[in-house]
């Protein structure tokens, strides 16, 4: 199977999924107990304005119509109104995610060299006590809720030695470099949640090629210990390492709920808290539904990009 | 089995994990006739008091004692837990035996489902849930254990696909067994290590998700002195110097969370080796 067949499969399964989980979402929102309309206008409302509302928001058609026409819409970008700001869900979105792309991309800037770094220096190392100490401070790390070390974080550099903000948002007009000053309390839980499973996969991956015959050839016909690592070793145990990362970005998603709740900070996570303590429905299937669709093309990406990187893959030997 | 025993007792990971865990089980069991003072009992003339010999852990912003809170927010997170994960493993179980052993096209669906639930992070699929249906103990304790189910289904699933044709199984069809009591009977025994280490990981994962879910108001509700709840009701007055409500419930999280996932290491170890 070549590179061009891997994809398009890959991408039919994604198409797949998207559509099973839109559906699992719209599911959600059907059993919300109570008329919407009723909800919206309170328990004193004209019944007949109850009904207009109810014709207006299209909510009296059967569920297939209702479902097809929000899927259609929000396949144009469209994710309907939000019922707590009567306004359109989409720009609160998309202002959302840009605001959770910036602490997202703070997180992955801090992890991913950390990770592969402490990873491939645990596997040179391994069996040695710092092999054992960087894999401990990854489990724990990754197993601890992001608002235990969030808070622990919070009393040690923003109350005790007060040298980071604690919230996460900066005076308006900041410049980018204080943005992400105030952007790196915030970032550090997501940055322990991620460091512990991306390093073990490093280690992992590194293990194995340091194994692999084709080190044990090129360290026989010479090369250098650097010229190894790079260009033997590196490339093949950091392949699994992307793979990881582009799933871990649900992950991340989910963390942003509740980072983004501990530190005040407007992004999609946030956004989707707001919307679930508020029962705006509409808010929070636009964001829930978003989460998804970033994250099934992530894995998309991944899988594309590890097809292209990895050569028994792009020569079409594998499968 | 016996020698997964006795490395099981070996571990120190494992023992340490267990020796925390069963701590906490210790004061859920025993905690409202240990603790110092009543957990519920405002009072606020003693709001905010700091750590003393009255009180070794301080009082909360409504004067109740830290420590008897701490001791006793130990019950509901080791009722729902537990609960939320027994649930998952029986239903993934079922789920796993079932696309394992037939094939076909309930096993295309269902791994189409699993890959579309995964899509989600277990707090947001929770979220999502519990907006809609309310969140109560009950509510927390399914929605966590209907996401759990496919998860371990795959691990069965994968379990159970080494074990299908093995003569043991065909000797059974040919006996002309029913399909349940094949699974059930002859293939479940065979497939219970990795069942038994996705347990432990799991019920990590649990207390992970509902402490969570209690920090952001859809987990376990007042007044339960629930450790992410009080969490959630003191982290704002940290900045005013008031650390100790937060600090020794977080302390509690961690320490829970990590007994689980030491015990679960060790049992991983245990198994495979």
């Amino acid at each position: 199977m070549g590179v061009g067949e891997t994809v398009v499969k890959r991408a039919a399964l994604s198409l797949i999924t998207l559509w099973l989980l839109s559906a699992l979402v719209f599911a959600a929102g059907q059993l919300l107990p109570g008329d919407v309309a009723r909800a919206i206008l309170g328990p004193l409302a004209d019944p007949r304005a109850v009904a207009h509302l109810d014709r207006e928001l299209g909510l009296d058609r059967s569920l297939p119509v209702q479902y097809w026409d929000w899927i259609v819409h929000f396949a144009s970008g469209d994710m309907g109104r939000s019922y707590a700001y009567r306004a359109p869900v989409a720009p609160f979105v998309l202002a959302a995610l840009w605001h959770s792309l910036k602490l997202g991309t703070v997180a992955f800037v801090l992890v991913v060299p950390l990770s592969i770094a402490g990873g491939v220096f645990a596997a040179l190392h391994a069996g040695r006590p710092v092999d054992r100490i960087i894999n401990l401070i990854g489990l724990s790390a990754t197993v601890l809720p992001e608002f235990v070390t969030g808070i622990v974080l919070i009393m040690v550099f923003g109350i005790w030695l007060r040298i980071l903000p604690i919230t996460a948002n900066w005076p308006p007009g900041a410049a980018l470099t204080t943005q992400i000053r105030y952007l790196l309390l915030p970032s550090f839980p997501l940055v322990l949640v991620l460091f512990g499973y991306l390093a073990r996969m490093a280690r992992a991956g590194t293990v194995e090629a340091l194994a692999a015959d084709y080190t044990r050839t090129a360290v026989l016909k010479g090369l250098g210990p650097h010229a190894v690592l790079w260009r033997h070793v590196l490339r093949n145990a950091l392949l699994p390492t992307i793979t990881v990362t582009a799933t871990q970005l649900g992950y991340l998603m989910g963390g942003l709920v509740v980072v983004e709740t501990l530190f005040r900070y407007p992004g999609i996570g946030g956004l989707i808290y707001a919307a679930a303590r508020d029962r705006d429905f509409p808010m929070l299937e636009g964001g829930v539904l978003t989460v998804g669709l970033i994250y099934i093309l992530a894995g998309l990406i991944a899988d594309i990009a590890h097809a292209l990187l990895d050569p028994r893959l792009r020569l079409g030997e594998a499968e | 089995m016996n020698s997964s025993w006795r490395k099981l007792a070996r571990s120190g990971s494992f023992m340490s994990g267990l020796l925390i865990v069963a701590f906490w089980t210790l004061c859920a069991l025993a905690g409202p006739r240990v603790v110092p003072y009543d957990p519920f009992e405002d009072d606020i003339l003693n709001a905010l008091a700091a750590p003393s010999l009255m009180h070794w852990f301080g009082t909360d912003q409504l004067g109740r004692d830290v420590l008897s809170r701490v001791i006793v927010g130990a019950r509901d997170i080791l009722l729902v837990a537990p609960l939320a994960t027994a649930l998952g493993i029986a239903l993934g179980v079922i789920l796993g035996l079932v696309t394992g052993y037939f094939r076909g096209i309930v096993d295309e669906v269902i791994g189409r489902l699993i890959d579309a639930l995964l899509a989600l992070p277990l707090v947001i699929i929770a979220l999502l849930a519990l907006t809609a249906i309310g969140p109560s103990r009950l509510t927390v304790i399914v929605v966590i254990g209907i996401v759990f189910a496919p998860l371990v289904a795959r691990t069965v699933r994968a379990a159970v696909l080494s074990e299908r044709n093995l003569d043991y199984v065909a000797a059974a069809r040919l006996r002309n067994e029913h399909a349940a009591y094949i699974l059930f009977v002859e293939i479940l025994p065979n497939v219970m290590p990795p069942i038994i280490v996705e347990a432990s990981v799991r019920l990590g994962y649990a207390i992970f998700t509902v402490a969570t879910l209690s920090f952001i108001g859809f987990g376990i509700q007042p007044p339960s002195p629930d450790w992410g709840l009080a969490v959630a009701e003191s982290y704002g007055l940290i900045n005013g110097g008031f650390w100790w409500p937060v600090l020794f419930n977080t302390l509690a999280v961690a320490s829970l969370v990590i007994g689980v996932n030491l015990a679960a290491d060790g049992i991983q170890a245990a198994v495979n080796a």
